[in-house]
C-alpha cells in the first residue's frame, strides 16, 4: 500500500513539472552520453594498445654498402639482446614484396621504386615495447646499421589524439552533470515546494524521514535512469551512425567497438546517473525539508 | 486567588486522575534564540500529571510557543531537560523524532489541513503515512469523525467546512492515532466564540478519554469557563500556576 503510495506520488511528481522534467532528463541524457562514449573510448585505447603493442616492431635499416661481416655481427648482438624478444631479417627482395603488398593500390609510386632501392633490416620485436630508447641508443652508431625506426612512436601519437578526444567527452560529461544536477536539485525544490503542505502534516504525524524523502529521491532516480536509457540509445545511434557508417573506413585502425562494449557501458551510466541524482535530491532536501 | 467555579458552559467538573504519572517534565528550561536580547524562557520548571488538562497563558512573544515547540522536540532548550512520557526530549536523536511525534497530537490555529482532500481522507493521511494499512483506516476514521462531531460530513472537502468544522477534522486527525498528549496553539484562534466553545467540549471530551491536554490560549473568556490548571507565564518566566485557574 505504502509502496503504491510512493510510485504514484514518483510519477505525480515527474508529471506535475513536465517541462523541467524534461529538460533534467535531456542534460542527464546528453552527459551520460558523454559518460559512455568517454568510458568506451577509455576500453577502445586499451584494447587497441594491447593488440598493436603485441605486434609492434622496431625496425633496424641497414646501410647499403653493409658488409656481411657487419651483418652477421648484428644479427648475433641482437638476438643475444635481453630487450629483444624475436629478430627477423628482411632482405632486400623480401622488402620489396612487402612494399609491393602494401602499396599495391598505387601502381604508380610501385613503378617508381626498384627492388634494389629497398634497404634491407632487421625486424625486432621487443619484450617490452616501451624500451625503444634503449635499444635505439644501443645500436645507433653500430656500424652497417643506416636507420633505426619505431612504429611505436607514430602509435603513440594516434592514442594521445585518442586519449585527447576520450578527456574531451569526460569534460563534457562532467560539465553536462553540473547543469544537470542544478536542474534535478531546482526539480526537487519545486516539487518540494508544491508538496510542502503534504510534508508539513507528515512531519507533524511523525511520518518517518524515509517515507517523506522517498517520492523525491526515487523521482530523481527515474530521471536519472531515463536520461541513462536515452544515452544508451545514444550510442546505439552513434555506433549505426558513425562506427558502421562514415567511420567505417578506419575499421582496419580501430578495433571494432561492439554490441557488448555498448551494453557494458549501460550499467556504468545507469549507476552515475541513478546515485548522483539521489545524491543530488537528498541533500536538496536536507535544506529544503530540515527533516 | 482561587475563585469558586461558574459552571459555564457546563463543561462539569475537572477529572481527577486516579493514578499521578508525570507525562511532561519541564526542569529547569531556558531558552534564548539567537540574537534575541533576553531568553525566551528563564528557567522554567513544570511538570503535568497525565489526564491533566493544562493552560498556558500570557501575552504574545512571553514563550508559551516555544513550550510547544519543545515538547515536540523542535526546539531543543539551551539549559535544563524536557522529559516527555519519562523520555528525555533534549537528549532524543532527531532520527527518532518521527517515531516519538507519533505519541503527541497536534492542533493549530490554522488548522494545517489538506485542501485537496476530504475531512476523510485528511484523517486517513495521517495514518498511512505512519504506514497504518488502508483496511485500518477504514475501521478507524469514521469512528473519530463521528466522535468529533462531524458524522456525515466525512465525504466534504475543507472548503466546504465551516472553521468549527474544519478545526474537528484538524483535532480528529491529531486524535486518530491515540495519543497520549495533545497539543493545542491557540486552536480557537481563528474561531468565534461559539464555535470556539464547541471546540474546547471537545477537547475535554478527549481529555476525558485521559489524554493529557495541553492549550495555549489567549482566550480569557475560555480559560475563565474551563476552570482546569493554568500556568501563567510572562517574559519566559513562569508568574502563575494555578489548579483551577481563570485568566486573571
Amino acid at each position: 500500500m505504502r509502496l503504491k503510495y510512493v510510485l504514484s506520488e514518483v510519477l505525480v511528481g515527474l508529471w506535475r513539472n513536465v517541462t523541467m522534467t524534461i529538460a533534467m532528463i535531456i542534460t542527464l541524457a546528453v552527459s551520460l552520453t558523454m559518460l559512455g562514449a568517454s568510458g568506451l573510448m577509455y576500453r577502445q585505447v586499451g584494447d587497441m594498445k594491447d593488440l598493436y603493442y603485441k605486434n609492434i616492431e622496431v625496425s633496424i635499416f641497414l646501410d647499403t654498402q653493409v658488409s656481411d661481416q657487419q651483418r652477421t655481427d648484428l644479427d648475433a648482438k641482437l638476438k643475444s639482446d635481453p630487450l629483444v624478444r624475436e629478430v627477423t631479417y628482411v632482405n632486400k627482395d623480401e622488402a620489396y614484396k612487402r612494399f609491393q603488398e602494401m602499396f599495391q593500390d598505387a601502381p604508380d609510386l610501385l613503378s617508381a621504386v626498384k627492388a634494389d632501392s629497398l634497404p634491407e633490416s632487421f625486424r625486432l620485436k621487443l619484450v617490452n615495447p616501451e624500451q625503444y630508447k634503449n635499444i635505439y641508443d644501443q645500436y645507433k652508431d653500430t656500424a652497417g646499421v643506416d636507420e633505426i625506426v619505431d612504429q611505436s612512436r607514430l602509435l603513440d601519437k594516434i592514442f594521445n589524439v585518442l586519449t585527447a578526444i576520450q578527456n574531451i567527452a569526460l569534460a563534457a560529461a562532467i560539465v553536462m552533470a553540473v547543469a544537470a544536477l542544478l536542474l534535478v536539485a531546482n526539480t526537487i525544490q519545486v516539487a518540494a515546494y508544491s508538496k510542502r503542505r503534504e510534508v508539513a502534516v507528515m512531519k507533524l504525524v511523525g511520518a518517518s524521514n524515509w517515507f517523506i524523502q522517498a517520492p523525491f529521491v526515487l523521482e530523481a532516480v527515474v530521471a536519472g535512469l531515463i536520461g541513462s536509457l536515452l544515452g544508451l540509445v545514444a550510442l546505439i545511434a552513434a555506433k549505426y551512425l558513425l562506427f558502421d557508417g562514415s567511420l567505417k573506413a578506419l575499421q582496419g585502425l580501430l578495433s571494432p567497438v561492439t554490441w557488448s562494449d555498448i551494453l557494458f557501458m549501460f550499467p556504468l551510466m545507469a549507476g552515475v546517473g541513478g546515485l548522483i541524482s539521489a545524491a543530488t535530491a537528498w541533500i536538496t532536501l536536507r535544506f529544503y525539508l530540515r527533516v | 486567588m482561587t475563585r469558586p467555579a461558574l459552571g459555564g458552559v457546563g463543561l462539569g467538573s475537572p477529572v481527577t486522575p486516579r493514578r499521578l504519572t508525570t507525562v511532561i517534565q519541564l526542569e529547569q528550561v531556558t531558552k534564548t534564540y539567537p540574537k534575541a536580547s533576553r531568553p525566551s524562557l528563564d528557567n522554567v520548571s513544570v511538570s503535568i500529571e497525565k489526564g491533566e488538562f493544562v493552560f498556558f497563558i500570557g501575552p504574545s512573544g512571553s514563550g508559551k510557543s516555544t513550550i510547544i515547540k519543545m515538547l515536540l522536540h523542535e526546539v531543543a532548550p539551551n539549559k535544563g531537560r524536557v522529559l516527555v512520557n519519562s523520555k528525555d526530549v533534549t537528549a532524543m536523536r532527531s532520527w527518532k523524532r518521527p517515531h516519538f511525534r507519533r505519541s503527541i497530537g497536534c492542533v493549530f490555529q490554522d488548522f494545517r489541513l489538506l485542501p485537496n482532500r476530504t475531512a476523510y481522507e485528511n484523517v486517513a493521511f495521517a495514518l498511512e503515512v505512519i504506514g497504518k494499512t488502508k483496511a485500518v483506516a477504514r475501521r478507524v476514521v469514521p469512528e473519530v469523525l463521528e466522535l468529533v462531531g462531524l458524522g456525515g460530513k466525512e465525504h466534504r472537502y475543507p472548503h466546504e467546512l465551516s472553521g468549527g468544522e474544519q478545526q474537528r477534522v484538524a483535532v480528529a486527525r491529531a486524535f486518530v492515532n491515540r495519543p497520549l498528549i495533545l497539543l493545542a496553539d491557540e486552536p480557537t484562534g481563528n474561531l468565534d466564540p461559539d464555535t470556539s466553545i464547541e471546540i474546547m467540549r471537545l477537547l475535554d471530551r478527549i481529555n476525558r478519554t485521559g489524554t493529557t491536554v495541553v492549550m495555549v490560549t489567549h482566550d480569557s473568556n475560555i480559560v475563565n469557563q474551563m476552570r482546569r490548571r493554568v500556568v501563567e507565564i510572562e517574559s519566559g518566566r513562569i508568574v502563575r500556576d494555578q489548579a483551577r485557574g481563570v485568566y486573571g
